[in-house]
């Protein structure tokens, strides 16, 4: 029998279950890494090499390179793992937050300041805004 | 005999605490967040516990992919302020009680929850903000603190009623422990908030309101809430929620006492990208 996922039809949301962390088990410890100070220097100086010793995929090295944490999602990586590179970037959680939504950094601080985005039309995949 | 004299609850945004760190507290947008803990504080000093049994998350910070562990009772004699990846909060050293962390660990595990013991953790802004929040910026916390964590990183979870359960359970526990002590339970993270994906910055405010009167008036019934109704109502990281009603199922009125004394509550949006709830219940015959 298959993992039940009952979340699977809520939009622009990846629960990071066990499937997803068994995909992203080494994007994740890679992430993981970055908490030591030394790392990160060496991270900084040159990510290629850094994320070639790691057993990632090359998929999964291009969008960290890249910073595309909805890819690094997709791919198995999970949010709080992920902000260890935010952090070594020098960016907030609001910051990687609103890189995700296509939103620009400003639009996305006032949508918040406003009272967030709303349930409304984000409840279920194709439901109507 | 020890007592459980109060719980509170409140979220546990990291922005919080680097506000705090970094002097931002008198911006407008702060001050907003903080004004639901001016009246906090000053009750934390009227109501000092010896003991602060604390239900936070580890944020892939103490515990990474290689092992997990739904819950974790913090028994060393003390934790240091992790490093996140933005160096550590310049925050005090937790100090544990290590003696009741055991006891607790004894009578739960033998009452059919299976925690796992740790000796050796750092704690993240999960256990640090809450104490920031109701402590303020002391140069020692003013009592003792068990770290409590709970897994909501990776599914599976534990379910809300599993989180209720295990609140009577920790009750019973404290209350069989021989010293006369004042112990609080907190459960922290929350409240609508979703950090990822093009849903990131969801809020919902009916839930979380609801949550919070459910919380005071029906938690057995609030216990019974499936998962997907969380993620769905309150964004994928909302179900840091759970965690709430461990401190809530320690609550006297669960094990047939009187009802709680609701002494204060809070809601604001938004924290960075969280909708931050708080909450004060008291049990009125254990002051």
């Amino acid at each position: 029998m298959a993992l039940a996922k009952p979340y699977a039809d809520i939009p622009g949301t990846t629960i990071f279950d066990a499937d997803q962390s068994r995909k992203g088990y080494h994007l994740n410890q890679f992430c993981m890494s970055l908490m030591k100070a030394a790392n990160r220097e060496r991270f900084k100086a040159n990510e290629r090499a850094y994320l070639d010793e790691w057993p990632m995929t090359e998929e999964q090295k291009q969008a960290v390179l890249a910073r595309d944490l909805n890819r690094c999602i997709a791919l198995g990586g999970n949010i709080y793992f992920l902000a260890k590179i935010g952090a070594t970037d020098g960016k907030s959680f609001q910051q990687m937050a609103g890189s995700m939504t296509g939103m620009s950094e400003d639009g996305y601080r006032d949508m918040m300041i406003a009272g967030g985005r709303s349930i409304e039309g984000n409840r279920y995949i194709g439901e109507k805004k | 005999m020890a007592r459980v004299t109060a719980s509170v609850y409140t979220s546990h945004v990291p922005a919080i605490g680097a506000a705090l760190d970094l002097g931002k507290t008198g911006e407008p947008y702060w001050q907003k967040v903080f004004s639901g803990y001016g009246f906090s504080k000053q009750w934390m000093k009227e109501h000092a516990p010896d003991v602060i049994f604390l239900v936070y998350n580890d944020h892939a910070n103490a515990f990474s992919l290689e092992l997990i562990p739904t819950f974790a009772i913090g028994t060393a004699a003390e934790f240091s302020p992790a490093d996140e990846g933005w160096g550590p909060r310049p925050v005090p050293k937790v100090i544990g009680h290590p003696e009741l962390a055991s006891h607790i660990a004894q009578s739960v595990i033998q009452d059919d929850f299976d925690l796992t013991i740790v000796n050796r953790m750092d704690v993240d802004h999960g256990l640090t903000v809450p104490l920031s929040l109701m402590c303020g910026q002391p140069q020692a916390w003013p009592c003792r603190v068990i770290p409590f964590a709970v897994n909501v990183v990776q599914y599976p979870v534990p379910s809300g009623q599993r989180c209720f359960r295990l609140g009577q359970a920790i009750r019973r526990a404290i209350e069989s422990y021989d010293e006369p002590l004042k112990v609080q339970v907190w459960g922290t993270g929350g409240m609508s908030h979703q950090l990822q994906g093009p849903r990131a910055g969801l809020i919902n405010r009916e839930f979380d309101n609801a949550f919070l009167d459910r919380l005071i008036a029906d938690p057995q019934g609030l216990s019974m809430m499936p998962h997907v109704d969380y993620v769905r109502e309150a964004g994928s990281e909302g179900i840091e929620l759970v965690m709430w009603l461990i401190a809530r199922g320690a609550m006297a009125d669960v094990a047939g006492g009187p009802a709680p004394r609701v002494a204060h509550r809070f809601y604001h949006v938004p924290a960075s990208n969280t909708a931050v709830g708080h909450l004060i219940l008291e049990n009125p015959e254990s002051q």
